[in-house]
């Protein structure tokens, strides 16, 4: 079964009507239960659930620490290019977007690399916009060519690529791919992805699994929360998780949980999501799926990624700019998304253990 | 990195480990995962009376020192690398032989998983690691789920001793696999090493008791409120459990034995 007949199977109006009829006694019932079912998890994301934080959090931090122990992993995420040619109505990228376009030459993240690692990090992110005439594989391949110098572990966020393009970044040394479907939503991810190659709905979710196919370790998945209801959204990224593990065992999953942040110029028809379901939506994930990592990225508050430590949280960044070569350059207005942590790796490095969770930076020897 | 001494020499009179020929006064081997920072990794391995550790060479960061797990593992220790993040014999290969470059010795735990829902070894390739790098000079520790034909084929292709799990990792449910665990003790020549799922140290005097030649215990230290009185507490059931082994239970009986037989009187005729 693909995952377009998965998720079909839970329709948003059933969504909708279980997340009503959900009680507290479930609640309950659940959190005496070993493993979970996906209804399980869909109960956990339900309003009714919300009265359990604090046992649905014991019961995360416990499983948490028996999968993953106390540990963090860092990464650093790494701008190569914010040319784009799509529309995203929410993206500071978007086409429209009247902003200095910027690639990166090899040279230029040769140096931001050198900067990166000389703070420690062996996991990078590559991210990029959709651009397949800027960022054509050909380019990304000699970039990665680059980071290899650098890194242990090379992930990308870039546009969806065929399999044959994820094999040949393989063979170049990527080891993972990070991929939101933005919007599991497919009304709303229409309306939001208006023009461009990313309107291809289907394209996109599948890509994963190309990238599977074509020999990545690790993808993370995830949806932007706050561009549709987000309990619904929680859920598919679930299902999906779920699909993607049922489906191809051998392949480390993990997800995030991106909530939308405000960008220059930006996007205003953000359904909020507070820390308290925020919180709530961490913490039913990792109770239904223990085994699979979380990602917490800077968009988030210090204090508030501090907290979520031990609830089970097993990947953040660190050191982070969102503009390109903002590793090696002050130029402002070429943000992606503004971040909320701005602090050194050192800084991040050292709340963690405060905390009483060991830093690790390389979880990955290159094969 | 320093030269490490890879095993003790072997002791008159003394109950040791034996793998290879490398004899070990401590039944008790522990992990480098999951602990909150390398000091109180280190003091739980120095409490825990060990002299092996394993570690997973994918998280060994060579190039920072500052670190670098393998800086933190007290020198008097035997290093044991494994395989972990490996998916298939092939890559289990090459970390291993990463390892022997990086100057942790000839000793490899093979770890192949491809199934990231259980965390459960993939026998089939582990087989084929342990003939492959056997052949080459390691020590090949290989863990797997028991199974009687599997560790024959270990056993055959090498092994320096055989690891059967408990139960699955980090699970801490103990010896759920004690049937067939006892079969591989009764059956294999080689050490038999209880390897994951080990949540308590009654748990790992369980195994003990049964015959294990040693325990593996990673996440029920590393993982508990107070790492090193745990890793203190494991020190003595692994050798509670060894020294009840070595002075063989009394028969377990399914019927009572009353002092006074019932059917006494039937002798008193004789």
């Amino acid at each position: 079964m693909e995952i377009l007949d998965v998720l079909e199977k839970y329709p948003e109006e059933w969504v909708e009507s279980f997340l009503k009829k959900v009680t507290g006694e479930r609640i309950e019932e659940i959190l005496k239960k070993e493993d979970l079912s996906l209804e399980d998890y869909l109960s956990l994301l339900s309003p009714a659930a919300k009265n359990y934080l604090e046992e649905m959090a014991v019961r995360a931090h416990k499983k948490n620490l028996q999968h993953f122990g106390k540990t963090i992993l860092l990464y650093t995420p790494l701008y190569i290019s914010n040319y784009c040619v799509n529309e995203c109505v929410y993206c500071g990228y978007n086409k429209h977007s009247d902003i200095p376009r910027k690639k990166l030459s090899l040279e230029e993240i040769d140096r931001e690399a050198k900067i990166i690692s000389d703070k420690g990090i062996q996991h990078i992110l590559l991210l990029s916009g959709e651009s397949p005439v800027d960022t054509s594989i050909e380019y990304l391949e000699e970039v990665v060519e680059v980071l290899k110098k650098y890194f242990q572990s090379i992930a990308i966020e870039i546009y969806p690529l065929k399999e044959e393009g994820y094999r040949r970044l393989v063979q170049k040394g990527v080891d993972g791919v990070t991929l939101y479907q933005e919007v599991y939503d497919r009304g709303i991810y229409q309306k939001l992805h208006p023009k461009g190659p990313k309107r291809n709905y289907d394209f996109r979710i599948k890509a994963l699994e190309r990238a599977i196919k074509g020999g990545v370790a690790s993808v993370n998945l995830g949806a932007l929360l706050g561009l549709s209801d987000f309990r619904k959204e929680a859920f598919y990224t679930g299902v999906h998780s779920k699909y993607l593990l049922d489906t191809y065992p051998s392949v480390a999953t993990s997800v995030s949980f991106p909530r939308m942040q405000p960008y220059l110029g930006g996007y205003e028809d953000i359904d909020p999501v507070h820390d308290q379901d925020f919180v709530q939506i961490l913490l039913a994930y990792k109770i239904f799926m223990p085994m699979t990592g979380i990602t917490l990225s800077t968009r988030e508050e210090p204090a508030l990624r501090e907290n979520l430590i031990p609830l089970g949280i097993t990947k953040m960044s660190a050191g982070v700019s969102t503009a390109v070569g903002g590793h090696s350059s002050d130029k402002e207005n070429t943000e992606q998304f503004e971040i909320s942590d701005n602090r050194s790796i050192e800084e991040v490095k050292e709340s963690i253990l405060k905390k009483g969770y060991q830093p690790i930076l390389q979880d990955w020897v290159p094969l | 990195m320093k030269k490490r001494q890879y095993g003790g020499i072997l002791m008159k009179n003394k109950d040791q480990l034996q793998l290879g020929d490398h004899f070990f006064n401590s039944r008790l081997l522990v992990g480098t995962g999951k602990y909150e920072n390398h000091d109180i990794m280190k003091k739980s391995i120095e409490a825990s009376g060990t002299e092996m550790v394993t570690m997973a060479l994918r998280r060994g960061d060579l190039k920072n020192p500052k670190e670098n797990v393998l800086n933190f593992i007290p020198e008097n220790m035997t290093l044991l690398p494994n395989t972990s993040g490996a998916r298939n014999a092939e890559e289990a290969i090459r970390i291993a032989k990463i390892a022997r470059a990086a100057g942790c010795g000839n000793f490899i735990k093979i770890e192949v998983i491809s199934d990231q829902k259980y965390l459960l070894p993939d026998n089939y390739e582990t087989i084929k690691a342990t003939k492959a790098l056997a052949s080459e000079g390691f020590h090949v520790l290989p863990y797997m789920s028991p199974d009687l034909m599997a560790a024959k084929e270990m056993e055959k292709a090498g092994a320096k001793a055989v690891m059967p799990l408990g139960s699955p990792i980090g699970s801490n449910r103990g010896i759920e696999n004690k049937g067939l665990i006892k079969i591989l003790i009764n059956e294999i020549k080689v050490p038999i090493i209880v390897d994951a799922g080990i949540g308590k140290p009654s748990h790992a005097a369980e195994a003990m008791e049964l015959g294990a030649k040693a325990v593996l215990v990673n996440t029920a230290i590393a993982a508990s409120k107070d790492p090193i009185e745990m890793a203190r507490a494991f020190d003595y059931a692994v050798k509670a459990g060894r020294l009840a082994y070595l002075s063989k239970f009394g028969e377990v009986k399914a019927r009572g034995d009353a002092s006074s037989p019932l059917t006494g009187f039937l002798r008193k005729e004789q």
